[in-house]
């Protein structure tokens, strides 16, 4: 049975000014994610991977090219229109956590449910099972800076799903960790993702990690160098 | 909007502020003082407004007056008769009196009083019923502060005229009158029936004939001023009347302006608040941008973002003008004292519901309207800076044009506020003008003073101090800032303080060695002999002693003044057509003087007209040209004049200056009355000499300048401590902002300092680098608020008051040192974190 493509991106690039001289970060970038599968994309420093990212995930408008993401086109939609599509669909993770520094882990994980306006109490019960889940039930109410490092992060994936995205996006998530938590980490992640059968594209340039995908997109000054499939029996599908 | 009032925003608004509320309360602190002077000035102004209204009658103590400057002619005193109701007669003139028991003497204003004035209000003495026996005891009463200065007492004599009189009773209030009137006339009053004994009132003597009336019913006020405008033209005097609406207007006016000017003074303080408010809130939400972004990443729009952080500065805002509300309803009950000396009435406090409304509306306004620039360029935070950390300022993001729309906003905003509070425009637009140009020279004064640092930077000083000065300009400074609030509260204390200086240095004539210091005047000519001969036998010589001949101007170029009055198409000053002249002759001009135009003609011709000098003021205000004629009613007497010559005259001379000045062979017939320039080596000669005249010829009255220098000094004293007083809120606004500009920037200076001590730095290097830049900004602060009061000084003299100003270096050495004291202790005060504690438990702390 073939696969749905969740992110199609479309002749992708992205320029920046820097001075007089124009900059391409992305060149003509194609490629699409389906549904369920799991993609990760390396390259070496400066090669567009965050950028690639940040513009798949409607994080920035790229000079041209279209990004699809769940069947809706997002160069039209304006800023706002794009933040309602992430709140949605879309999960983030990221290299530097990222936690609202004023807010409880409990909180952190509640506000992409209580944005949509979801009831308090069921967001709470949904935030304390997930954080549950990551093994963080007695850590609840701490804030970020009385956390180590490995136990921000798996707040930040706690609050990754608790929107029940279709895709998560992760930048370098265990970038900032050492190896024994960042190898924690990355169990959980996978683990979850798999649970909830989420789309996953990740950001990497640590290829143990990446190989963990079922797919790499290897990134080589702002083309796709190399596709290729490690799990063949998911490419076969596609 | 809608985002605005979600449940979502008012909770993370509120999640995020519980864990920052220090760091938040330095938002707001520097607006309560500001609010707090607006709230106070307001309150009391209402106060003082209602108290007028409900005492209006009092103000006058009748409900008409009418004054004549000569005894009232038998057509005016009949028509007094016609208007029946009660009636009370005062004459008032300046007069010598002497204390026999110390034997002191002082000019007084000497007031005669028959009949039951004051109708309404009363005559405050001590004892109480002094004011009512006097006038049937045959008592004086004396102003009680007359009696404390020269340690007199109830039952002591006093000296007036030819009357030695027992003190009934001390004044304390005179209705209508403020307590500082006594100090430029001390008031003494007798009864009217002693007045022909004390034989004061001799021709040429300045008396002022005061009618007073209470109607039991209403009277049409109109009709009466209308009629006795018709006496005034058919009786050639003039005639003044005063309603107690009139009186209430008059006084409500001064009362008025009296509140605008403190009330911007005030306003001012509230401006540098808001600048406060805008650098700490620049400097949070430039903390807020990962916050903001991760919202963003995860689904929450531009609004609902900006929201969080608008709600808190809403809120904030407000509670800050909550609590300046508060502190500024008690500080109302401060002003009474700094102002009640020059208040007719005795303030009734109330609290003003308006000033507190005004004042939570205008804190949270000015709070909302600084931290708009910051607010709006957060919408325009990407998301993608969750990624990547954004680098610079945020308003960075916002374009030049909105930036530019968001200063006229809020100069707008101040001038319409400036003009709420003043009840005029130009003056709102003027007061936001000048506030423009002094925030304007104060930035770029400030960044004149950076650009010199880094262009002469001493690269050869030791590390400690290359570190500290380097902080001045390197990226999240506050120098700017600083310099700003602290340098604006500089420049108007030390602008009021020059400006006092100034004026009393010029005004400190009686020190000079050749300057005269004490003025005798009303010397009638039969005593004008005897009393030069009486100042040479103690030794005081005589340095001007001129005849004085007091006339008015009856037409000019053929035309009566009158028609010239009545002519609404005319452009010369009323007060020049109708003033009494005080002219004197001689035969050449003076060293004061400066011919301008025209020929001085020093003997008047035997027949034609006579040609006089006028003075350039006065040439001016009555359009004149040489060869002009001119009719003066001298007594009586008609003289016919021309236009002779202009001259240049130097007022600012202790010595009797003339508008008019005759040449000899005209006026010396005429009634005359003589007066003496002289100077007294010491103040015992002055008050021996003053003394010796008194006791001879009584009517003689005596100015003491070094006195009179005294009543000023005490007079812009008063004023200047109320002034200096309000000038307070704008110094503690600007140490408030300096000490949440360095409580803001913190974070950042713990940032560097922690790694400059991971890499070795000890805590006294650390100490030392933070001392050294506090020491610059308080130096370069003070010296910016301090060059440009210099400046405003100077154009001050230059323009207004006619005087070159020259600084006094010592006040700018001690303001400097003052303020340079202040902004190392706050500053080092608030960072004490960064050098306490270690390292990692400070990184730990700060990152919640």
């Amino acid at each position: 049975m073939a696969l749905n493509p969740i992110l199609e991106v479309t002749n992708l690039t992205q320029q920046f000014r820097s001075g007089d001289k124009k900059l391409t970060v992305l060149d003509h970038v194609d490629f699409s994610v389906e549904e369920g599968t799991t993609c990760s994309i390396v390259g070496p420093s400066g090669s567009g991977k965050t950028t690639l990212l940040g513009l798949c995930a409607g994080l920035d408008r790229p000079t041209t090219g279209e990004v699809t993401l769940n069947d809706v086109t997002l160069g039209p939609l304006s800023e706002d229109q794009r933040a309602e599509v992430r709140n949605k669909h879309v999960g983030f993770v990221f290299q530097t956590f990222q936690l609202v520094p004023t807010l409880t882990a409990l909180e952190n994980v509640m506000v992409p449910l209580e944005l949509r306006g979801v009831k308090t109490s069921e967001v709470q019960r949904d935030a304390e099972e997930l954080l549950t889940q990551v093994g963080l039930a007695d850590r609840m109410s701490h804030y970020p800076a009385q956390l180590s490092g490995g136990e921000q992060q798996r707040v930040a994936i706690a609050r990754a799903f608790i929107n029940k995205p279709k895709i998560l996006f992760a930048d370098e998530p265990t970038g900032n960790l050492d190896s024994e938590t960042g190898a924690t980490i990355e169990k959980l992640l996978f683990d979850l993702n798999k649970a909830r059968g989420t789309t996953l594209v990740l950001v990497t340039h640590d290829l143990s990690l990446a190989e963990q995908c079922q797919r790499i997109i290897r990134l080589k000054n702002g083309q796709i160098h190399k596709d290729e499939w490690i799990d063949t029996s998911t490419a076969e599908q596609v | 909007m809608s985002s605005f009032f979600s449940k979502w925003s008012w909770k993370m608004a509120w999640r995020d502020a519980r864990s920052n509320k220090k760091r938040l309360f330095v938002y707001i602190s520097a607006i309560i003082i500001g609010v707090a002077a607006q709230v106070a000035i307001t309150s009391f102004r209402d106060s003082l407004n209602n108290t007028i209204d409900n005492q209006s009658k009092e103000l006058l103590g009748a409900d008409l007056e009418i004054e004549t400057e000569q005894p009232p002619p038998d057509t005016l005193t009949a028509y007094f008769d016609t208007l029946g109701g009660e009636q009370s007669t005062i004459t008032e003139f300046p007069s010598m009196v002497l204390f026999p028991k110390s034997g002191s003497t002082r000019l007084a204003n000497v007031r005669a009083l028959k009949g039951n004035f004051p109708f309404y209000g009363s005559l405050e003495t001590i004892p109480k019923e002094a004011a009512r026996t006097f006038k049937t005891d045959t008592t004086a009463l004396v102003d009680q502060a007359l009696m404390t200065q020269f340690n007199i007492e109830v039952g002591d004599s006093i000296k007036v005229g030819k009357v030695t009189f027992a003190i009934g009773g001390g004044i304390t209030k005179v209705p209508g009158e403020a307590a500082a009137a006594s100090m430029v006339g001390p008031r003494v009053f007798i009864p009217a029936s002693m007045l022909e004994a004390t034989d004061l009132i001799q021709r040429g003597s300045r008396v002022e004939y005061k009618q007073y009336f209470g109607f039991a019913d209403e009277r049409d006020m109109n009709a009466i001023e209308t009629r006795v405008d018709s006496l005034q033209d058919a009786l050639g005097i003039d005639i003044d009347t005063e309603t107690v609406e009139e009186r209430r207007e008059e006084i409500g006016e001064a009362v008025a302006n009296l509140g605008k000017f403190l009330n911007l003074v005030g306003f001012i303080a509230l401006l540098l608040g808001g600048i406060g408010v805008a650098s700490s809130i620049h400097v949070y939400i430039n903390q807020k941008i990962s916050t903001a972004s991760v919202l963003r990443c995860f689904g929450a729009s531009s609004n609902q973002t900006m929201s969080i952080f608008l709600i808190q500065s809403i809120v904030l805002g407000f509670l800050g003008a909550l609590a300046g509300t508060v502190i500024g309803v008690g500080v109302q009950y401060l002003l009474p004292g700094l102002v009640s000396d020059f208040l007719p009435v005795n303030v009734e406090l109330t609290t003003s519901w308006l000033a507190i409304g005004l004042g939570l509306f205008t804190g949270t306004g000015v709070a909302l309207a600084f931290a708009l620039l910051p607010l709006l360029a957060l919408r325009k935070a990407s998301p993608l800076y969750a990624l990547r950390t954004m680098e610079g300022s945020i308003t960075a993001l916002l374009s030049n044009k909105t930036k530019a729309i968001i200063y006229v906003a809020v100069a707008l905003v101040v001038m319409g506020y400036a003009t709420l509070l003043t009840s005029d425009w130009v003056i709102g637009g003027l007061f936001t003008a000048g506030m423009i140009v002094a925030f304007g020279l104060l930035w770029l004064v400030a960044k004149l003073l950076i650009k010199l640092i880094r262009r002469f930077f001493p690269s050869h000083w030791s590390y400690v101090w290359r570190q500290g000065l380097a902080n001045l300009y390197r990226p999240h400074n506050q120098t700017t800032t600083l310099m700003l609030s602290l340098g604006l509260g500089m420049l108007l204390v030390s602008t009021l303080y020059f400006s006092q200086d100034m004026l009393m240095e010029e005004l400190d004539f009686a020190t000079r060695d050749d300057a005269p210091n004490l003025i005798f005047f009303d010397i009638q000519p039969d005593q004008n002999e005897g009393l030069n001969q009486l100042l040479k036998e103690n030794n005081v010589p005589i340095l001007q002693n001129v005849p004085m001949v007091t006339m008015r101007l009856d037409s000019l170029r053929g035309r009566s003044t009158q028609a010239i009055d009545d002519d609404s198409t005319n452009n010369v000053h009323d007060w020049a057509l109708r003033r009494e002249y005080r002219s004197t002759y001689r035969d050449s001009l003076i060293d004061s003087e400066t011919l301008l135009k025209g020929e001085w003609i020093g003997q008047a011709p035997d027949t034609g007209r006579v040609p006089v000098s006028a003075a350039k003021e006065i040439s001016e205000d009555l359009n004149l040209a040489i060869g002009d004629s001119l009719t003066f009613d001298v007594q009586g007497v008609p003289v016919e004049a021309i236009v002779g010559s202009i001259r240049e005259v130097d007022f600012q001379r202790v010595q009797p200056n003339f508008f008019m000045l005759f040449p000899t062979g005209v006026l010396e017939p005429a009634p005359q009355i003589y007066v003496t320039v002289s100077r007294a080596p010491n103040q015992e000669i002055s008050a021996s000499v003053q003394q010796a005249v008194v006791q001879k010829y009584p009517n003689v009255s005596a100015i003491d300048v070094s006195r009179i220098l005294e009543t000023i000094n005490q007079f812009i004293d008063k004023i200047s401590f109320a002034v200096q007083f309000m000038a307070l809120f704008s110094i503690i606004t600007g140490l408030i902002v300096l000490a949440s500009s360095v409580a803001t920037s913190r974070f950042q200076r713990i940032k560097e300092s922690v790694l400059l001590r991971t890499i070795g730095a000890s805590k006294k290097q650390i100490i030392q680098i933070l001392s050294v830049e506090y020491l610059f900004l308080g130096i370069l602060s003070a010296l910016t608020g301090l060059i440009l009061s210099v400046g405003a000084t100077w154009l001050l003299g230059y323009f207004y008051f006619d005087i070159t100003f020259t600084p006094n270096l010592w006040v700018i050495i001690l303001g400097t040192l003052i303020v340079t004291g202040l902004t190392i202790l706050i500053g080092m005060f608030n960072s004490r974190s960064v050098y306490k504690k270690t390292p990692l438990e400070v990184l730990r702390l700060e990152a919640t």
